[in-house]
């Protein structure tokens, strides 16, 4: 099974919202009625995109003034395949536009020919037909002498205060190279711990280093299927991504020989049965994959109790 | 009231390369603070403060540094800081840390990978959530309208920054700690189509995984620091001048100046911003730019930074009387750290 690459998949979400502030709130507010405004600063330079204050002095900006809709590229570069999430699925330029009665530039997304693309050109504002108070309510520039389509008008009563912010981040993760020796053994329905050199400590699952003592661990340690459980919690309310139907039990379950304790399930018995002390052991499911899932749960063993004094280090 | 006179004494990497998939945070952890620690004939129980650099969206994992600390040893309980920044900026606080005066070792770390994910869509997200996020503008983007804005206004060449491209490739390749990049003549390499008008390929950085420490000590010898400091500067790109990066320079005048350095690593993952720097910071021909091959083939995120002052006092170490170790935050050069190291 050494060739099992123990790879997998994982995406970060976040569904954030994001509050304006009056300053960026008139920004977007403009924007979703078609319009661009930049601020000015006491000494009377107009900034745009606005910032809250002015960044040479800190104070704060004086008015806000009507900018654009046509400006002038300052600088740009070609996207020949954009990325899902861009803002044109088409091939398309970013540039900097300076917006006629701004003093600084702005960057969007510019949706023309490649061959037409050269800094210093002329280019205008294009709104989208549905505009929430967003900086994608500009939808793009293009350049000036095309026509522009004309601006759909969009109920507008609140000013704008929040928007959608949400984080999309895919990765693919590697277990490393001592998880994957863990998950390895699982499929031999083994259960391998690490002893740290320095203070003997037994870690399942193991650890490549010894949070204690800061040194590598080095010896794999078969440990046995049987535990106690040291503490545990009955779940019994649902909640979004739940695998198993409560009521269910998890617990802290202490392999004889572990040092620290393993979060898993208990099972085959009623939940109001899981008690400290219980003593367990692994259940193992048929199609065994590189998982600690591959342990259905711990079910309770005909032995005596374990006595608190015994597991009182690993609660 | 004096600064107290601080010292690199140990410095350890871990190789950057294409992914170090066999190693987790806390492994990564574990082996360079070992390394460093042994470099600077120190021990754990010696460190009276430590600090690390490294950002969750890069790991994809929320609190990724609270499972790094299990490298560490932490126990008893350390006094122990972080900042979602390259670890360059870990070392300043490290630094101001023991200028209060009651500790003398501090450790510093980070670490990064790129093969988790993709670091260019990460880096949209550190852009100004208001006006850039939503465009999801990526970092090759960015830098390309920074390198239209240098060709055009003639401050640099296509030619020169293919040249930077090879001798980065050429110096890297001599690195043992750089993954291996493909030589070609600048000829070769301007034939090649482009990334993002007007970058190429050799224009962009080699995105690696990694990990650094580096042991700071006040007195007891090794590279001293001249001085360290940071600026920031504006963060829109249609607000300030792309062409310079007046940041560095300010933030070199406050570390002290570049009086006797031979040697500057700067972090420039694209060719363009070594050239940017080389002149914000008014660095001639005399010091020798990135001899480890810089940022571009190999540029492990939130650890670049911290690798270009270890190679600085690596240099100070073996010879160079003084070296400038030069960090980079944010995207086009806005936040800029420089750290001039010298002999003693
Ligand atoms: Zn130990």
């Amino acid at each position: 099974m050494t060739t099992v690459e123990l790879v997998s998949p994982f995406v970060l979400e976040y569904a954030y919202k994001r509050s304006t502030g009056p300053v960026i709130g008139r920004f977007l507010t403009a924007l979703r009625a078609g319009r661009i405004e930049g601020v000015r600063t006491a000494t009377g330079r107009v900034l745009c995109p606005p910032v809250e204050y002015d960044p040479e002095t800190g104070e704060d900006i004086v008015d806000f003034v009507e900018v654009g809709p046509e400006g002038t590229v300052t600088t740009w570069t070609w996207v020949a395949e954009p990325e899902p999430g861009q803002p044109l699925s088409e091939p398309f330029a970013y540039a900097l536009v300076k917006l006629d009665g701004a003093d600084t530039a702005m960057l969007h997304a510019l949706k023309c020919g490649k061959d037409a693309l050269v800094t210093g050109m002329r280019v205008r504002a294009v709104f989208a037909a549905e505009r929430s108070g967003m900086i994608t309510d500009l939808a793009y520039f293009q350049p000036a002498d095309l026509p522009a389509p004309e601006l759909v008008p969009v109920p507008a009563e609140h000013p704008v205060t929040r928007f959608k912010a949400p984080v999309h981040a895919e990765y693919t993760v590697a277990a490393g190279a001592t998880t994957a020796e863990f998950l390895r053994g699982i499929l031999r329905k083994e259960l391998n711990g690490r002893r740290c050199p320095s203070c003997d400590k037994i870690y399942i699952p193991p650890r490549g280093s010894c949070p204690l003592c800061g040194v590598r661990t080095s010896e794999v340690v078969p440990l046995a299927q049987k535990g106690t459980v040291t503490t545990f919690s009955i779940i019994r309310i649902p909640f979004e991504g739940q695998v198993l139907e409560p009521p269910y039990a998890a617990a802290h379950v202490l392999l004889d020989g572990a040092d620290v304790p393993l979060l898993h399930i208990v099972g085959d018995c009623d939940v109001d049965d899981v008690r400290m002390g219980m003593r367990v052991e692994a259940v193992w499911v048929e199609d065994l994959q590189p998982t600690l899932a591959s342990v259905r749960y711990f079910r309770p063993i005909d032995e005596p109790d374990a006595t608190y004094e015994s597991f009182k280090e690993h609660v | 009231m004096a600064l107290r006179d601080v010292h690199i004494a140990g410095f350890a990497q871990l190789p950057n390369s294409h992914d170090l998939d066999d190693y987790d945070e806390a492994e990564m952890v574990q082996e360079i603070t070992e390394r460093a620690l042994a470099d600077a004939g120190l021990r754990r129980e010696d460190v009276g403060f430590t600090c690390s650099g490294s950002n969750d969206y890069v790991m994809g994992r929320p609190f990724s540094f609270t499972m790094a600390i299990d490298g560490l040893g932490a126990w008893p309980p350390i006094r122990e800081s972080h900042v979602e920044m390259d670890g360059a900026w870990a070392m300043y606080e490290a630094y101001v840390r023991l200028q209060h005066g009651d500790v003398d070792v501090a450790l510093v770390y980070c670490f990064g990978k790129s093969s988790l994910g993709s670091v260019d869509k990460v880096h949209t997200y550190e852009l100004d959530p208001y006006s850039l996020a939503p465009l999801q503008v990526d970092p090759h983007s960015l830098a390309a309208m920074q390198a239209r804005m240098l060709l055009e206004q003639g401050l640099i060449t296509e030619a020169e920054l293919a040249h930077i491209a090879c001798r980065a490739r050429r110096d890297g390749n001599k690195n043992p700690n750089a993954p291996h990049s493909d030589e070609a003549d600048a000829d070769a390499l301007l034939a090649q189509p482009y990334v993002r008008e007007p970058l190429r390929a050799h224009d962009l950085p080699t995105r690696t995984d990694g990990a650094a420490c580096i042991v700071l000590r006040v007195g007891g010898g090794g590279p001293r620091i001249r001085g360290i400091a940071h600026i920031m500067d504006q963060h829109q790109p249609g607000s300030r001048d792309l062409t310079d990066a007046v940041s560095a320079r300010q933030a070199l005048e406050a570390a002290g100046g570049a009086d006797g350095v031979t040697v500057a690593e700067l972090h420039a993952p694209y060719t363009t911003q070594v050239a940017v720097l080389k002149r914000a910071m008014g660095l001639d021909d005399e010091v020798a730019i990135n001899p480890s091959g810089g940022a571009i083939p190999a540029c492990t995120p939130m650890v670049a930074g911290l690798v270009r002052i270890g190679e600085a006092a690596m240099a100070v170490r073996h010879g160079a009387p003084a070296a400038i170790g030069h960090a980079t935050s944010g995207s086009l050069l806005q936040h800029n750290l420089v750290c001039v190291l010298e002999a003693e």
